[in-house]
């Protein structure tokens, strides 16, 4: 799946996208978290709070206990503040 | 029953935006607009630059706009959005309602601000006067509350 993450998690990871291709055993938003944050240290920064990234599957915000099954573009961002 | 939802980096025209929902409309009674601005805040502030997630954006707003509709009877929507880099003084959102009646259009145009607020993909970075590149600006708790008049 693709990867997309903005502003703060953008800039702590140090990419604007990337393709994922996690174990089988990562089934919800938050075993990809939890999963993402052991592959370096940029990981471990972006998402040291893991609980305050807000995450979205296909353009739609989704819960961390949501599976990541069919998901074709997961993105990863702070809390939005627009407006 | 019109809706326009346009996310870019130039400026806007709120009068033309506010006359596109009213020109030829004698079954409007009221019209809502809401702009809001970049602050200079306090002299510190240089700059916002504001990114956002294409596609998400549009996406987000529409159904805001879709869940607006389902509480009240308006009529025309707009919702325009900037990205980039923005001054102090210089116009950030907008927001109109047309309908019938004002209870409607003020609420519809409420409730769109407070939603595109919490859950629109936008976010903003401070650029300071003395040329630093300040913080990612943090949500605030007082946006989350405002959601809770909607329940």
């Amino acid at each position: 799946m693709k990867a997309v993450y903005f502003a703060w998690v953008r800039e702590r990871v140090g990419k604007p996208e990337e393709i994922l291709t996690p174990p089988a055993s990562v089934i919800t938003v938050a075993d990809l978290i939890a999963w993402l944050k052991g592959r370096g240290e940029e990981y471990a920064y972006a998402f040291e709070n893991g609980h305050v990234i807000r995450v979205a599957i296909d353009q739609t915000h989704v819960k961390h206990d949501t599976p990541i099954a069919d998901a074709r573009e997961i993105a990863f961002f702070p809390p939005m503040t627009g407006g | 029953m019109s809706t326009v939802i346009r996310i870019q980096r130039e400026d806007f025209d709120p009068q033309a935006e506010a006359d596109a929902l009213t020109k030829g409309r004698p079954d409007v009674g009221a019209l809502t607009t809401f702009t809001g601005f970049c602050r200079h805040e306090e002299g510190a502030l240089s700059a916002l630059e504001l990114e956002h997630y294409p596609g998400m954006a549009e996406k987000e707003l529409q159904r805001i706009v879709d869940e607006a509709r389902k509480r009240w009877p308006v009529q025309g929507i707009t919702v325009l959005h900037r990205y980039g880099k923005i001054m102090p003084g210089e116009r950030i959102v907008f927001v109109a309602v047309s309908g019938g009646h004002r209870g409607e259009a003020f609420a519809a145009c409420e409730f769109i601000m407070d939603f595109l607020k919490t859950s629109a993909p936008f976010w903003k970075r401070e650029h300071k006067v003395d040329g630093s590149q300040g913080e990612w600006v943090e949500a605030k708790d007082a946006d989350d509350k405002a959601l809770e008049r909607w329940k």
